[in-house]
């Protein structure tokens, strides 16, 4: 399966709607990382009111704004329950959906407007907001056995909690920060990862892209990840420190104090 | 300790503070009034100026200067709290600088918003305030502002970026009395600033994601600049009509003066912040595809290097400032600067010989070579500084930091095509230079990475040195310049350890 003269297709879903975080990395880490390989690989961009090829082999669906989420799953096919994106899974593609994509490629999720939107189904997993702040900061992931890989490592800025159905299991539990809500973070189904892990996630986790890429086309050979490694070291260590400054609250100074800090 | 009993010893202390150095009789008026210094800044020289027959003489001069500081005579008009409010934040902001803490117009500023929640009301009355807002170019398009006015006179300003409330306040409180005032404000403080301060034109320069973790959707800001603006009838906007998120958000406004200003970065704006529809862009504009958004009909536009208003005035564009964005942030400060009442051709001299705007933009001294030093905050901002940086093979070196006033999350580096320095080391460095790290390797660029700033420049001067001998050098024999790029952070770190050589 090809998108053009036997080149990998790699599907980036309306960054103009979902682009807000930096996820398009996501698309531009896979087609490197095929290129490298010597794979010729083609990212095309689908902007909203685009149609969306279902021929391809890889789709990469960002986090973004909340009100224009609803509008990208109606796009999809949500309300009639089957579109490019359902085609393109049937078919053996790969999808990654990141946090707002995360939510709409579940059954349902809740908008910040508490109503209630149709997800793809695509991942039997339903969202709605949480009651409290935003989860803003650095995640640590132990990625589910089955996905075989290191631990993963992201930033996350969500206000949505996400419950699995039978259908799905976790990517995986949460070590520190708040994915899901319940301990554990994303949804795996087959093909399709979800995850609110941004940075964008296959910056940082170099095992997880190899992963997408391997589920479509075999087993790939190592590449050199130095680069990804240091960053790796440096979030995680990065992740730990956070967890610990966290446990014993030290008391601010009194107003004069606080406030000479930060003139 | 609790916060008000901290407040009530900061105010004990500026009182205590303030009664140990009134001097011995009241500066006359007329020499008060003739140089109103800012609390903050550096002492004037120990002579006093001609002409200044005052009894000042008979008391310490420091002492006088001081106080004349904390309690400027035109502070009589102000309500008795605003009066207190200011007196403590310029004690307060002079105690910080004392103590080397920073700038201390932010925290002294916080003290007066603090004591009277109303002083930003009270300090701007008699002034012609005109705000500067917008995601990229505040604090350079102020600069020039500030430059264009000065052809007619004193002008208040907040140049170091302390553009909340509380800066403003601060900058009002230490200004003199009377004169125009060009303030920048944060995007996300508009409606309340405006409120305070009744402003006569307002300058919209451009809405882009910046600082993801906080401002994470750009289209509310642009909502938030409509209800600023409405039911605003005695202010003017200048607004850049290239962009349609400013677009939207200012034609709210009962006048608005439309500015050609470009907007390289369309990825925010490709759905109409009006339907939602998909915004057409083109080289005559743009327009949203379903409802009747469009770029409006231009008032001032740039044309082969001239700034060319419908009301009949054209004037150069000579910059000493370099870059598109540049051109773009003189052809609204102009505007607003004639609109204030200046000569279009005095203020864009002024504007015109402006070579930095608080370290941006200059050549620093950086040990064995010189450093150019850039601010470049988000994607918008570095699609503008692509054309400013000196041709390849020249070396750069990028800073990046992502503590809160840079945006806790770098990811944006992901939205910035790199890819457009291939042909050229750059040598990645800051706090997260990992992530910069990261994003080069996939955009295939040539990179190295040193987590100190001056040890990264050092590096870069290393290559550059080694094009020269190569002869591909674009430097001739002259000591090389690097061009050095930072966000917030480092920007204000490398400021502060290369302006000390």
């Amino acid at each position: 399966m090809s998108a053009s003269g036997g080149a990998a297709g790699i599907v980036l879903l309306y960054p103009d709607l979902l682009g807000t975080y930096g996820d398009s990395g996501n698309a531009t880490i896979l087609a490197q990382r095929l290129r490298w390989r010597g794979r010729p690989a083609e990212v095309v961009t689908v902007l909203a009111g685009d149609p969306v090829p279902a021929s391809a082999d890889f789709y990469v669906v960002g986090g973004g704004e909340d009100l224009p989420q609803s509008l990208a799953a109606r796009q999809l096919g949500a309300v009639q329950g089957y579109g490019p994106l359902h085609r393109a899974v049937d078919a053996g593609a790969a999808v990654l959906a990141v946090c707002a994509g995360l939510q709409i490629l579940g059954t349902s999720f809740v908008g910040p407007d508490g109503i209630r939107a149709e997800g793809l189904g695509l991942l039997d997993c339903a969202s709605v907001q949480g009651p409290g702040q935003r989860a803003v900061g650095e995640m640590v992931v132990e990625p589910d056995p089955s996905l075989g890989m290191p631990v993963l490592t992201g930033y996350e800025n969500h206000g949505g909690v996400t419950t699995l159905g039978n259908g799905a299991r976790p990517a995986g539990r949460v070590r520190s920060g708040v994915g899901n809500g319940d301990g554990t973070d994303g949804a795996v189904s087959g093909r399709v990862i979800g995850t609110y892990l941004h940075g964008p996630v296959l910056a940082r986790n170099p095992a997880l892209a190899d992963h997408v890429l391997s589920s479509v086309l075999g087993p790939l050979e190592p590449l050199d990840d130095r680069d990804s490694d240091a960053l790796r070291v440096e979030r995680l260590a990065a992740a730990r420190g956070l967890a610990s400054a966290s446990a014993p609250s030290t008391p601010a100074r009194g107003l004069l104090g606080r406030a000479l800090r930060r003139g | 300790m609790p916060a008000r009993l901290a407040l009530a010893l900061a105010i004990l202390e500026t009182l205590l503070w303030a009664r140990r150095i009134r001097p011995l009789r009241q500066p006359s008026a007329t020499a008060a009034a003739a140089s109103h210094p800012s609390p903050f800044d550096a002492l004037p020289p120990r002579r006093a100026g001609a002409g200044r027959a005052t009894p000042d003489h008979k008391v310490p001069f420091r002492i006088a200067a001081i106080r004349q500081r904390l309690f400027p005579p035109h502070w009589g008009a102000l309500p008795a709290r605003t009066r207190v409010a200011a007196g403590a934040g310029a004690a307060i902001g002079g105690l910080s600088r004392l103590l080397g803490r920073g700038g201390g117009s932010v925290v002294g500023g916080r003290a007066t918003l603090a004591i009277d929640p109303h002083a930003l009301r009270h300090l701007a009355l008699g002034h012609a305030v005109v705000l500067v807002s917008g995601t990229n170019g505040k604090t350079t398009t102020t600069s020039l502002l500030r430059a264009g006015l000065s052809t007619t006179g004193p002008v208040v300003t907040n140049l170091l970026g302390a553009n909340l409330p509380a800066g403003v306040a601060a900058a009002l409180a230490a200004g003199p009395p009377g004169a125009p005032a060009a303030l920048e404000v944060d995007e996300a403080w508009l409606k309340t600033v405006a409120d305070d301060t009744a402003p006569e034109v307002v300058v919209l320069l451009n809405l882009s994601r910046d600082q993801l973790d906080r401002n994470n959707e750009v289209r509310r800001l642009s909502s938030a600049w409509r209800s600023a603006l409405a039911d605003r009838p005695g202010t003017t906007v200048v607004a850049n009509a290239d962009d349609p998120l400013v677009v939207w958000g200012a034609a709210a406004a009962a006048e608005v003066v439309w500015v050609g200003a470009g907007q390289p970065w369309t990825a925010d704006a490709s759905g109409c912040p009006k339907c939602g529809s998909r915004i057409a862009f083109d080289a005559a504009g743009w327009a949203c595809s379903s409802c009747d958004l469009c770029r409006p009909a231009l008032d001032v536009n740039i044309e082969d290097g001239q700034v060319v208003s419908i009301d009949g005035w054209s004037v150069s564009l000579d910059m000493a400032l370099p870059g598109r964005c540049n051109q773009a942030n003189a052809a609204l400060a102009l505007t607003a600067a004639v609109r204030l009442g200046a000569d279009p051709g005095r203020a864009m001299g002024a504007m015109a010989s402006t070579e930095e705007v608080v370290g941006r933009y200059r050549t620093v001294d950086a040990g064995a070579v010189d450093a150019r030093l850039l601010l470049s905050k988000n994607p918008a901002g570095w699609l503008e500084v692509f054309d400013m940086l000196a041709p390849p093979p020249a070396p750069v070196v990028v800073a990046i930091n992502a503590r809160i006033a840079d945006g806790m999350d770098p990811s944006w580096l992901w939205d910035v095509p790199f890819e457009l320095l291939a042909g050229r080391q750059v040598v990645a460095t800051g706090e997260r230079s990992a992530d910069l790290a990261v994003r080069l390797h996939y955009a295939e660029i040539e990179h190295t990475r040193v987590p100190d700033l001056i040890v990264a420049i050092r590096e870069a001067g290393h290559y550059a040195a080694g094009l020269e001998q190569q002869g591909s050098g674009a430097h001739g024999r002259r000591r090389p310049t690097i061009d050095v790029v930072a966000n917030y952070t480092p920007f204000q770190e490398l400021r502060s350890r290369l302006g000390r050589r």
